[in-house]
């Protein structure tokens, strides 16, 4: 096992740090016939499950009112990078439990307590950006929690 | 002589360079060494005895590290004879490596199945069992008829039944080479092959294109 270990470690990199219940924007690279081009999917990442090389997350968003969802292999070379816009507070670690909601029930916290703050600080490549309208689920921002520069949307 | 002796050692996920993702297994191939060399003409075929693994020299007795001596090679715990129709340059002590076999290459690997007991018909079969509803009990897994009545008051020769599953030598053919990885005496074949982790496998050019 450790010799597979070893051997997946060239293709493991640090693609973005996020969990489930967070907001992020995938740049995803779509080959057609001979062009190439990128393409965004913005979603709330509702799984992460795999090890090794075979890690993978789920994005789900809500398109045009209906439910999409996405699976990424995380180490997969089409991903240019992932953004992560907000993250979520939530208690699960899978949120399957959001197929079933819509509308005001199917929205996720936002978390920007102190771990998080420091890990944005950290993390530059990846600025905790405030959901845009378009969003969805509709993230819900509290007042007092919402930083000053943040104030693009709602 | 195309063949080598490896080990098995798990299976995982690589990607290709457009993204595609490859699952393969790992498998550690050689180096192995020739013990001997079998001719027609001594021994009535012509055969390469390939070596692969270490074993400490004291577990071995005298006949037999007598026979590593003879080849000039430190004591191996694996040997297995590879019958060739003609013998090539080869010579007793010589070690082939993994580099013998090029990405993309068409390779059969011959492993031991993993052993899987006394099985039912459902798994050693795929019978499709018995009726779970309609007033039915215990015969969910059961084979059914196992044939006729009085005439011919015997079940036929061969039938399907129960019985000791895996654990036989099995071959697959026409896989692909993903990766040879030389430094780490690893090949990474496409697709999976007989055999848990750890055990032993054969790895040669293909009989087929």
């Amino acid at each position: 096992m450790k010799r597979i270990a070893q051997l997946e470690n060239q293709y493991v990199r640090d693609v973005a740090r996020f969990n489930p219940g967070d907001t992020i924007r995938v740049h995803y690279r779509i080959k057609e016939g001979d062009k190439e081009r990128i393409q965004v999917f913005q979603g709330t990442v509702i799984s992460r499950r795999g090890s090794g090389t075979g890690k993978s997350f789920t994005v789900r968003k809500i398109s045009s009112g209906i439910g999409v969802e996405r699976v990424f292999p995380l180490y997969s070379p089409n991903i240019e990078k992932v953004e992560r816009l907000t993250m979520g507070r939530v208690r699960r670690a899978k949120l399957y439990y959001l197929r079933k909601l819509t509308g005001k029930s199917a929205r996720i916290k936002t978390r920007l307590g102190e771990k998080a703050d420091k890990e944005r600080t950290k993390d530059k490549a990846a600025p905790v950006v405030e959901a845009k309208a378009e969003v969805a689920p509709v993230v819900e921002v509290k007042a007092d929690d919402k930083p000053a520069t943040d104030k693009k949307a709602e | 002589m195309e063949t080598l002796i490896g080990k098995k050692l798990g299976m995982s996920r690589i990607f290709e360079e457009d993204g595609t993702a490859v699952p393969v297994t790992v498998i550690e191939a050689g180096p192995c060494s020739i013990v001997a060399i079998r001719t027609t003409e001594k021994h009535g075929y012509n055969a390469y005895q390939l070596g692969y693994g270490h074993r400490r020299e004291s577990l071995y007795n005298k006949p037999d590290m007598g026979q590593f001596k003879a080849a000039g090679v430190s004591p191996i715990r694996y040997l297995r004879e590879v019958r060739v129709d003609e013998l090539s340059e080869l010579k007793v002590g010589d070690i082939i490596k993994v580099d013998l076999f090029k990405q993309g290459q068409k390779v059969d690997v011959v492993g031991t199945s993993r052993g899987l007991g006394f099985a039912g018909v459902m798994k050693r079969w795929h019978f499709s069992g018995g009726k779970a509803t309609h007033g039915q009990s215990d015969r969910m897994r059961a084979p059914g008829s196992i044939g006729q009545a009085s005439y011919p008051a015997r079940v036929f020769r061969g039938h399907k039944m129960a019985g000791r599953m895996g654990g036989e030598t099995k071959t697959v053919i026409g896989l692909r080479v993903a990766r040879v990885i030389p430094e780490e005496n690893l090949i990474l074949i496409q697709g999976s092959v007989p055999g848990k982790a750890n055990s032993l496998v054969k790895i040669k050019m293909s009989t087929r294109k």
